[in-house]
């Protein structure tokens, strides 16, 4: 097992470093000066000049791309003429519009798209499960063509569509809800909730229909199985097989699944945010590309792509906790 | 695929209502959009004049009349805030849906099969650098690569064309690693090998003896792409990376109706309406097409897309990505 978690982790340190590979080339040898996109729209030749030395952009490519891992893994110093502003590791460098750190600006805005995503996950479970089991134990009934029905609606339907719809029905039909604005949950949890609910729901609604299939396919599967066969035919009642035997066989994929879920979500929920007005990851990768914020750009790209191999990992490791044959081959 | 075949396809297709009635709502979208620009003159209209005297200006500029304005001139109504004709632009906001979406599969079903045939039938070493590599591409989340890649292109290039090269380089993961396991398994039979032990290059045997088998299952394959790109160009243009203005779009409406779902929920329910349509009768075509070129398939819709018990959850859990 051990063995397993190893090998699994040494191959997603290797992916995380060829991504920073790519990542940095595509982005910084493509189209456009980088010290013109950070001086900003009115700087006169001299004061580019100054921009280009101060974020070493004269240099080799590749002495520029080591001092960028150099920063990730021990940090490394900025000094505008004057001032040196500290950069701690690991650090991604500074954002061009505002100077600040993008660590910073990713930690600012973890809270928002942490919330949203574990929200979301509790209603998507919940929903996802329930309907995958039911329509996993009516099978062949009318109660699993409808549900097959919405599972396709729900999967077919962008979330920025979900998400309108119901600002339309809950926020302006019927005034349940305000529309939505974040609150911090240190704040006022009760606000944050209220606030979030709307977004969470249109997430999982979409998300839900994906682990409902999933659930579907996993139980039939399991209930084909013969350890099922006998509790059968030892007389132990259909929905204790089901909701006792046959779902613990089950869940090992749909956790798997959620962890990897997870770890995309973390990277910024994009349209969610956008569509609901979050100041979450998301919401800042798509500000950063408006205004070709690069050293942003590049930082979200990474931590994106790092929480979704970490995810991976976790989730192969999960299943195979959850399901030790995995492990063994 | 002989004749007989061709025609047990059909009427397995033929035999599901669903299908029959998806491929006529596609039809008729694909003929709208073609005849778009005829259709809008009939109308009277066009998808880029704004109508000052048709909208509210005291309230904003939500259409004047009930149902967003809906009137003999505007059948669907007006854009709220610059009066457009909404029936124009739906009819070209499909144009740009489908050629955007049917150009990057193109682009996808290409390199898939290109990539997937050189792992194939190529060296080991080859093929082991080939699919580490897609696997590696195909878990990063795609609308924040293509996303952050639209910011890296000068901006006179062609919106469409990049929309297209961006959606198709992303998304062609799924392709080659079908092509590349019906590649090998085909390498073992027996005209193949006769074919590559009487000196046919690779090229040739991927031509003559592997492209024609390897046809269903890229097209149903293909089907399924379809409507996973018309969702992500429509989520491009809803976070403003899409089409420019003033070129009608489905994402870029329902980006612009997020401020007038309040005052005129036919601006939201119309793109929409249209968006949804499209999207479930490609799936639900794309699943029937599968279905009938290969009757031991389940329909996909039905039961989960994969085997839940394959081992690495990566392989479990592999569904297509949802754009969040």
């Amino acid at each position: 097992m051990t063995g397993y978690a190893l090998r699994r982790l040494g191959g997603a340190l290797v992916v995380l470093f060829l991504l920073t590979v790519a990542v940095y080339a595509l982005f910084y040898v493509a189209p456009g000066d980088p010290a013109k996109l950070a001086c900003g729209p009115r700087c006169n030749p001299g004061q580019i000049q100054q921009v280009r030395e101060r974020l070493e952009l004269d240099a080799p490519l590749l002495t520029q791309y080591l001092h960028f891992l150099q920063g990730l893994v021990a940090g490394r110093d900025f000094s505008s003429g004057t001032a040196v502003l500290h950069c701690d590791a690991p650090c991604l460098g500074l954002s061009y519009q505002s100077g600040t750190p993008v660590t910073e600006l990713l930690g600012d805005r973890l809270p928002v798209t942490a919330s949203l995503a574990l929200g979301a996950m509790v209603l998507w479970l919940l929903l996802g499960v329930g309907t995958g089991l039911l329509s996993a134990l009516r099978r062949g009934g009318t109660t699993e063509r409808v549900l097959t029905g919405l599972t396709l609606v729900g999967t077919a339907t962008p979330v920025f569509i979900t998400g309108l719809l119901l600002l339309m029905v809950f926020c302006a039909y019927l005034r349940w809800l305000p529309f939505p604005s974040y609150v911090p949950l240190s704040e006022d949890p009760e606000q944050w909730a209220w606030n979030l609910l709307l977004p969470w729901t249109a997430l999982a609604l979409l998300e839900s229909a994906k682990y409902a299939r999933l659930t579907r396919a996993s139980t039939l599967e399991t209930l084909a199985e013969d350890h099922i066969r006998t509790f059968r035919a030892y007389g132990v009642r259909e929905r204790s097989v089901v909701t006792r035997h046959a779902l613990r066989g089950a869940l090992p994929p749909v956790i798997a699944l959620t962890a990897l879920d997870l770890g995309t979500m973390f990277g910024g929920a994009m349209l969610t945010e956008t569509l609901f007005g979050l100041p979450g990851i998301g919401q800042l990768l798509v500000h950063s590309v408006r205004v070709i914020d690069l050293p942003v750009v590049v930082g979200v790209v990474l931590g994106t792509g790092a929480a979704v191999v970490v995810a991976g990992v976790v989730a192969d490791i999960l299943y195979a906790l959850a399901d030790r044959r995995v492990a063994l081959t | 695929m002989t004749p007989r075949q061709r025609g047990a396809v059909w009427r397995r297709l033929r035999q599901q209502s669903a299908a029959v009635a998806s491929a006529a709502i596609l039809l008729a979208l694909v003929l709208l959009a073609l005849a778009a620009p005829l259709l809008a003159a009939l109308a009277g209209q066009d998808p880029t004049t704004y109508h000052d005297d048709l909208i509210d200006s005291a309230r904003g500029g939500v259409p004047l009349g009930p149902y967003g304005g809906i009137s003999g001139d505007h059948w669907l109504g007006v854009e709220p805030g610059t009066g457009r004709d909404m029936f124009a632009r739906l009819l070209y906001g499909a144009r740009i849906s489908l050629l955007i979406a049917l150009g990057a599969t193109a682009v996808q079903v290409v390199i898939g099969l290109a990539v997937g045939l050189a792992a194939g039938l190529g060296h080991r070493l080859a093929d082991q650098v080939l699919s580490r590599f897609t696997e590696v591409l195909a878990a990063l989340p795609m609308l924040v690569i293509a996303i952050s890649l639209t910011a890296i292109v000068p901006a006179d290039f062609p919106r469409p064309l990049l929309l297209v090269l961006v959606i198709g380089l992303l998304g062609w993961f799924g392709t080659s690693r079908i092509v590349r396991a019906r590649t090998l398994a085909m390498k073992k039979l027996d005209h193949v090998a006769a074919a590559r032990l009487g000196g046919s290059g690779p090229l040739r045997v991927a031509r003559r003896e592997l492209l024609p088998a390897l046809a269903a299952p890229v097209i149903t394959y293909a089907a399924v792409l379809v409507p996973g790109n018309i969702v992500v160009e429509a989520s491009l243009s809803f976070l403003g990376i899409g089409v420019k203005p003033p070129t009608a779009s489905w994402g870029q409406m329902l980006s612009t109706a997020t401020v007038w779902f309040r005052a005129d929920p036919m601006y939201v329910l119309l793109p929409a309406g249209c968006l949804l349509l499209t999207v479930l009768a490609f799936t639900v075509l794309g699943d029937a097409v599968r279905t009938a070129l290969d009757p031991r398939e389940r329909s996909r819709l039905r039961v989960g897309t994969h085997s839940a018990r394959t081992g690495r959850s990566a392989d479990a859990a592999r569904e297509k990505e949802a754009a969040v």
